[in-house]
C-alpha cells in the first residue's frame, strides 16, 4: 500500500476513534481511507467545512475521550495553526499529519516538498514545543503514526507526522504486526477524586493527569494562560510556570524522544543529513560515493522535533562536513548549523520541491566537499 | 448570634472561586447565565453529564464561571470543538454559549455547518451588537446607523437576522429574547435542553459600557426597561419578518421548534443501512 494508506491503517492500529478533516492533496486518501474504515472499527469520521473546524474538532474529541487526528498539506497547515497552538497550551493528545506539497501558497499541490518543517516548529504563535516524526516510507508511515500517538498520549501535546507527497503516494510492501505486538500508549487517565483533581497539576514528568468530560471532575479547560486548578490568571508569574512546564516537558525529554537512523557514519568525512523522502535520494549518494571510495555517511532524523543536537554535536568534533539535503530553501540545515557550532562545516544542497533532488547533483557536491581539507 | 443568608439557589451552578467575574455593571450577560443555572435547575439534569463550551470574547468567559466540564476554546470555533466533543461523548448535554461575534462573524462558517449538519448542540448567543472585549467595535449585528469604534460615522451594513440565518440552515429550535426576559429565557433554554438537534437561542443584551453609552441609549436599567417597552411575543413568528431595526417593535418569542433526525441519527443510520452487519458501532455511542 501507498504511505497515505498506510498513515491511516496505522492510526486504527493506534486505537484512533476520531478523525476530521478537510479534503487537500496530496493528503485526501488519509481521511477517504478512514472515511471507509471508520464504521467498521468503531471510529466516528466527520469531514469538517475547513482546517479551522477540523482541527478544532479533534481536540473537542479528545476532551471527549477519543484518541483523534486530522490530515492536511501546507495551506491546511497554515490554517490549522490556531488549533495546534491550542492543543499545545491546553496539553491535548493529538495527532496532526502534513502530507508536504510544494509552496508557499497554492504552490505545487501534487508533487513533493518538505518546505514545512519550521512551520511545525514554529508555527502557532507563542512559545511551545512539538514532536514531529518524519517518515521515509509507507512501512514508516506506518510504524511512525503509531508512534506519533503513543507520544501524544505520553506528553499530552500535538504530534506532527510530517510525511511528503512521495512518500504518501510512494507504493511498498508494508507489514501490519498482530494488534498484540503493538504497543499502545493509554491516555494518561486521573485516577484523583473529584474534590482532589488539579487539572493541570504536573507529575514528576512535568505531564498532569487528565480528566474526560462527562466522568464528575468538572473541570476548566482554557487556551487562556491558566495555574494548576485551570484558571485563568493574567499574571507573569503563572505565565513563566506554564510556559516553562510546556516547554520544558519535551525538552526535558529530548534525548529519549528524538531519533536518527544513520549508515556508514563510523568512517565518515562527511555526513550527508537527510530525512523523508531526500533520504532515499541521499541514501543512493552516499553508496554511489562509497564506490568512489569516498567516506560518506548518512544521518536521517526519524524524529525531527526535538532535533537530534547532540549527535551532529559529537559527530561534528570528527567530521569534516555536513550536507543537508532537503526539498527546501534551508531549514533543518539551520538547526546542523547550529548544532554543529563552528566544528564542521555545513553545506546546504537546497531544492524549491516538485521532484526530488537529482543523486547525481549530490553526488557532485560530496566530491567536491571531499576535496577539501 | 449569626445572620443566616440563605444560599442564592444559583450559587451550585457556579465556580465561587472565580468570582467576582469581569463583567461590566449593567451588563447583560450575567443575568443570562441566572437564567442559565435555573434552567438547569429546573431541567434536572445530571451535571456531571452537561458540558459547556464558550468560545472568545465578554460571553466567552461564560464557560469559566460555571461548576461543569468547560471549555473556554478559541475564538469562532466553540462549535467545532463541541462538534467533536459531542460526537465522541454522545451522553454529553453540549451548550455552546458565545457571543455574537464569536458565533456569527468569525464562528459563521461553523455555525450554519453545525446548523446543517443537524449537530445536537444548544446554542445560546448572546447578542450585544458589538465587540465588547476589545472595546467597542462594529459586528455583523450591530444595526444601521449606530456607531462603533470601528463605525465612527454609523454602521452602514446590513446586520444579521439570527433566527432567520438559525432556521434557513436548519436549526430545530430557535428562540429570541431580551436580557429583561429572564422566565423566558430560563424556559427557553430548558426547553432546548430536552430537544434533540440544533437549537438556537437569541438573546438580546445591553452592553452599557461600549455600545449603549456610545450610542447614547442610556445605562443597563435604561436599556431594560427599552426592551419591556418595546418588546412583543410572537410565538411562531416566521423567522423572515424578525429583523431587529430598533425602529419600532423588537419580536421575541419561540419561532421554531420542529423535528428532524440529528447527525448521529442520519450517520448511525446511513451505516447501518449500507453496511449492515459490518457496522461496528462507536463503544463511545
Amino acid at each position: 500500500m501507498d504511505g497515505n494508506h498506510a498513515a491511516c491503517e496505522g492510526a486504527i492500529a493506534a486505537g484512533a476513534d476520531f478523525a476530521a478533516g478537510y479534503p487537500i492533496t496530496p493528503s485526501t486518501e488519509i481521511v477517504e481511507r478512514f472515511a471507509a474504515r471508520a464504521p467498521m472499527v468503531g471510529a466516528t469520521f466527520l469531514q469538517m467545512e475547513d482546517e479551522l473546524a477540523s482541527s478544532i474538532a479533534i481536540v473537542g474529541a479528545a476532551w471527549g475521550g477519543a484518541k483523534a487526528f486530522t490530515v492536511t498539506s501546507g495551506p491546511g497547515f497554515s490554517l490549522m495553526m490556531e488549533h495546534i497552538g491550542f492543543a499545545a497550551m491546553t496539553e491535548t493528545p493529538c495527532v496532526f499529519v502534513n502530507v508536504q506539497r510544494g509552496g508557499p501558497s497554492t504552490g505545487l499541490p501534487t508533487l513533493p516538498a518538505q518546505g514545512d518543517m519550521m512551520q511545525a516548529r514554529w508555527g502557532s504563535h507563542g512559545d511551545y514545543e512539538v514532536i514531529a516524526f518524519c517518515p521515509n516510507s509507507p512501512q514508516e508511515s506506518f510504524d511512525l503514526m503509531i508512534e506519533a500517538f503513543n507520544l501524544s498520549e505520553k506528553y499530552r501535546t500535538p504530534v506532527f507526522l510530517m510525511m511528503d507527497e512521495a512518500v504518501g503516494h510512494m507504493t511498498e510492501k508494508v507489514i501490519i504486526p498482530s494488534a498484540d505486538e503493538i504497543e499502545v500508549f493509554p491516555r494518561r487517565a486521573t485516577e484523583a477524586a473529584p474534590d482532589e483533581y488539579l487539572p493541570f497539576k504536573p507529575g514528576t514528568d512535568g505531564v498532569p493527569e487528565m480528566a474526560i468530560a462527562g466522568q464528575g471532575y468538572r473541570f476548566h479547560v482554557t487556551g487562556l494562560t491558566h495555574d494548576e486548578r485551570g484558571y485563568p490568571s493574567m499574571d507573569w508569574r503563572t505565565q513563566q510556570e506554564l510556559v516553562g512546564r510546556l516547554v520544558g516537558k519535551i525538552r526535558s525529554h529530548a534525548e529519549e524522544i528524538s531519533r536518527v537512523e544513520e549508515r556508514y557514519v563510523e568512517d565518515a568525512e562527511v555526513v550527508l543529513v537527510a530525512y523523508g523522502i531526500s533520504s532515499r535520494v541521499a541514501l543512493y549518494a552516499v553508496e554511489k560515493s562509497r564506490e568512489e571510495k569516498l567516506r560518506v555517511g548518512l544521518l536521517r532524523p526519524i524524529v525531527v522535533w526535538p532535533f537530534a543536537e547532540r549527535r551532529i554535536h559529537e559527530l561534528a568534533e570528527r567530521v569534516k562536513a555536513f550536507v543537508v539535503v532537503e526539498l527546501n530553501y534551508g531549514q533543518i540545515v539551520r538547526e546542523v548549523e547550529r548544532a554543529a557550532a563552528g566544528r564542521a562545516r555545513t553545506v546546504l544542497i537546497p531544492h524549491a520541491g516538485g521532484t526530488v533532488h537529482d543523486p547525481n547533483a549530490i553526488l557532485g557536491v560530496l566530491r567536491e566537499v571531499a576535496e577539501w581539507v | 448570634m449569626g445572620i443566616t443568608i440563605p444560599l442564592n439557589p444559583v450559587e451550585p451552578f457556579l465556580r465561587g472561586d472565580r468570582m467576582p467575574h469581569i463583567w461590566c455593571s449593567g451588563c447583560g450577560i450575567g443575568t443570562t447565565v441566572n437564567c442559565f443555572a435555573r434552567a438547569l435547575a429546573e431541567s434536572k439534569l445530571p451535571l456531571d453529564k452537561v458540558a459547556i463550551v464558550s468560545g472568545i470574547g465578554c460571553t466567552g468567559r461564560v464557560a469559566g464561571y460555571l461548576r461543569l466540564d468547560s471549555f473556554h476554546t478559541t475564538h469562532g470555533r466553540a462549535i467545532p470543538f463541541a462538534t467533536g466533543l459531542k460526537l465522541a461523548k454522545p451522553e454529553l448535554t453540549v451548550v455552546v454559549y458565545s457571543g455574537d461575534g464569536d458565533l456569527i462573524a468569525i464562528g459563521g462558517n461553523h455555525f450554519i455547518h453545525a446548523a446543517r449538519r443537524n449537530v445536537d448542540l444548544k446554542v445560546i448567543c448572546i447578542n450585544n451588537f458589538i465587540y465588547g472585549m476589545t472595546g467597542g467595535q462594529v459586528a455583523p449585528t450591530t444595526p444601521i446607523g449606530a456607531t462603533a469604534t470601528t463605525a465612527p460615522y454609523g454602521c452602514f451594513e446590513r446586520p444579521f437576522n439570527l433566527p432567520y440565518l438559525a432556521e434557513s440552515c436548519g436549526a430545530v429550535y430557535v428562540a429570541r429574547w431580551t436580557a429583561y426576559h429572564v422566565r423566558y429565557i430560563a424556559h427557553s433554554m430548558a426547553e432546548a435542553f430536552r430537544k434533540k438537534g440544533f437549537s438556537f437561542i437569541e438573546i438580546l443584551a445591553p452592553c452599557p459600557t461600549l455600545y449603549q453609552r456610545r450610542n447614547k441609549l442610556g445605562d443597563g436599567l435604561e436599556t431594560m426597561r427599552y426592551y419591556k417597552q418595546h418588546s412583543v411575543i410572537k410565538h411562531g413568528a416566521s423567522t423572515r419578518d424578525v429583523d431587529l431595526d430598533f425602529q419600532g417593535e423588537i419580536i421575541l418569542g419561540k419561532f421554531v421548534d420542529i423535528e428532524r433526525p440529528t447527525l448521529q441519527q442520519t450517520m448511525e443510520q446511513r451505516y447501518r443501512h449500507t453496511l449492515q452487519e459490518r457496522y461496528v458501532a462507536s463503544a463511545r455511542r
